[in-house]
């Protein structure tokens, strides 16, 4: 039977919603699930965690070198932590997809990422070429250790009630990385990755001043909101809302693609959405092609009419 | 300082991918490859650090068939000084890559690996912070700003959560992601000197590097695909259309 491992992502004592759907994949792999929380003092984040339904044990680990998450100074501490498991599961943010790596290169094995579906122990589909092919892989012999495609599973419910137990982990720790600075985004919105409606604006907004019909719209329906890589790279708005291959894999109920052409990269992002409404003047661009519904006409005239309507 | 740029060949990314109908990979035959296009950044930025008086050498390295000499070119172009050529025409998995990788590193006592974030055609995102791990040296991964300051680097990283900076000690591996740079477009003037530039061929074995099989790929298939959609003409539908479906 398996006995797996999941690495609990946090941040200022609060558990990351990412954690409920990593639990989500163990619990198809199945067998025992652990979570592992590295942090200075993580009760409050155990705590959390342990209401996870599935989940078998927390173990917690406290060190001062886990006031910020850092992959060098995590992998030794989870390489100590992840003998005697067959699984050590990260969920897929930037924060999994930075230390995963790093825990299979020291374990010696090749590293599963994105998991998008189970279908044995060690056998997963998992997106290749921006989504635009599955590929089913068998992981080789050894720890499977693997990255979760968020988007593609629901979060564990709630109502577990696991024993927290704390341990402590001998690894020397690395000193040549160290945390300078966070210039976090703080927004009132719903987060992108688990917000069931998202407005995104694309360069058709031509300034960051424009992307105020998207936010009025946004507001108005309870929505996220995110952009395209050309929307961000251009300015308008700030990174951490580029939805697509090289930014969120999102999957809400309802999407809206304002100003936004529909390229593969972008479209990567989106493939989960229940319901995509595209709003562009080109009747021929590429959004059209994957929109449940599609709407020709100018943004400027159009969203403000809706967000009216609405 | 010496630095060490990883560029891979893959399918160019305009390319409409194809699944073989056997359910053995994608179609690869006639089909245009580049150099992976965030590896363009990091060439881009050695080139960058070198014109800023932080960098003497670029080596750039690939490993692949006999064609990946076309993308070593590309990055001889770009600027770099000289290339290595780690010949393999199996299939290498991030972590095989990022041994020989490693191995180069420290063969050339570069003290900067730079790398994409991500190929593009496997998107697995592992082989920078795989390189670090084994050498047990700092990692920034999906860098968007990068000073170099004597024996130490400030990472500016795109995260989740908005930017984080990190101080790493050197030698460190940066993996690039899309907002570090705009590439620069080849001359032909650097594209005709690119020629003359010196390629060092190698094997995995001479790296002392063995390819190992790694996960096995069962099959690939092509993603499931969206019933077509309406097209609805005035605003008053769209809302009517989104109420029928229950959606406000
Ligand atoms: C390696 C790589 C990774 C990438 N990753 C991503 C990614 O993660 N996410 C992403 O989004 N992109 C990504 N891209 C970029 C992607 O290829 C496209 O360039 C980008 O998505 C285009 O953004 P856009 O649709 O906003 O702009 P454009 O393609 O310029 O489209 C603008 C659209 O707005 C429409 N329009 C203009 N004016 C109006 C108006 N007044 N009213 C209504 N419609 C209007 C136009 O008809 C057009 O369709 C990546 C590219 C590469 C090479
Ligand atoms: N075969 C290869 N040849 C050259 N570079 C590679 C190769 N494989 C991986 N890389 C480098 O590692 C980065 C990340 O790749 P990956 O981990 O496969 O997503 C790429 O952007 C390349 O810079």
């Amino acid at each position: 039977m398996s006995k797996i491992l999941v690495i609990a992502e946090h941040s200022d004592g609060t558990l990351s919603s990412a954690i409920a759907k990593t639990v989500a994949v163990a619990q198809k792999i199945g067998g025992d699930i652990e979570v592992a929380v590295f942090a200075t003092d993580g009760a409050a984040v155990a705590a959390q965690a342990a209401k996870l339904s599935g989940v078998t044990k927390v173990l917690v680990v406290n060190n001062a070198a886990n006031s910020y998450p850092l992959a060098a100074t995590l992998t030794p501490q989870i390489v100590e932590l992840a003998k005697g498991y067959s699984h050590v599961l990260f969920p897929g943010t930037t924060y999994g997809k930075d230390l995963a790596p790093r825990v299979a290169a020291r374990l010696n094995v090749q590293q599963v990422s994105d998991i998008m579906a189970v279908h044995a122990p060690n056998k997963f589909d998992r997106p290749i070429y921006a989504g635009n092919a599955i590929t089913t892989v068998e992981a080789a012999a050894g720890t499977v250790v693997a990255t979760v495609r968020l988007a593609s599973f629901t979060a564990v419910a709630e109502g577990g009630s696991a024993p927290v137990e704390t341990v402590a982990v001998n690894a020397t720790l690395p000193t040549h990385t160290r945390f300078a600075k966070l210039e976090a985004q703080k927004s009132a919105r719903p987060e992108l990755q688990s917000a069931k409606r998202v407005v995104s604006g694309g360069r058709a907004l031509g300034s960051s001043e424009n992307f105020k019909v998207i936010y009025d719209f946004a507001d108005k329906i309870g929505a996220g909101v995110g952009a395209s890589r050309a929307a961000v790279d251009s300015g308008y708005v700030p990174n951490d809302m580029q939805v697509g291959q090289t930014g969120k894999i999102i999957a809400p109920e309802l999407y809206f693609a304002i100003g936004i052409s529909g390229a593969i990269q972008h479209l990567a992002g989106i493939k989960d959405a229940r319901t995509i409404v595209a709003i562009n003047k080109d009747p021929e661009a590429p959004i059209f092609e994957v929109a449940d519904i599609g709407l020709v006409g100018d943004l400027f005239a159009l969203v403000p009419e809706l967000t009216g309507k609405m | 300082m010496k630095v060490l740029v990883s560029v891979k060949r893959v399918v160019d990314y305009n390319v409409r991918i194809q699944v073989k109908s056997d359910g053995s990979g994608v179609v690869t035959d006639g089909i245009k490859f580049s150099m992976n296009p965030f590896d363009e950044i990091a060439m881009e930025e050695a080139v960058r650090l070198r014109e800023k008086g932080k960098v003497t050498e670029i080596v750039a390295v690939t490993i692949g068939g006999a064609k990946n000499e076309e993308t070593l070119r590309s990055a001889l172009a770009f600027g770099a000084d000289r290339a290595i050529h780690i010949k393999e025409d199996g299939e290498v998995q991030p972590l095989t890559a990022a041994k020989a990788f490693a191995a180069a590193l420290k063969k050339e006592g570069a003290q900067l690996f730079l790398c994409g974030k991500q190929a593009i055609d496997d998107d697995a995102n592992q082989t920078g912070q795989m390189v670090a791990s084994l050498l047990d040296i700092a990692q920034a991964t999906f860098a968007s700003k990068v000073e170099i300051d004597g024996a130490k680097a400030l990472v500016t990283r795109e995260i989740d959560a908005g930017l984080e900076t990190l101080e790493v000690d050197l030698p460190a591996v940066v993996s690039v992601d899309l907002r570090l740079n705009e590439p620069r477009y080849l001359k032909l003037p650097d594209i005709m000197k690119a020629k003359k530039k010196p390629i060092e061929t190698v094997s995995l074995g001479d790296l002392g590097v063995t390819l190992e099989a790694g996960s096995k790929t069962v099959k690939v298939a092509p993603p499931p695909t969206r019933s077509k959609g309406v097209m609805v003409k005035t605003v008053d539908e769209l809302v009517a259309a989104l109420k029928q479906k229950g959606l406000v």
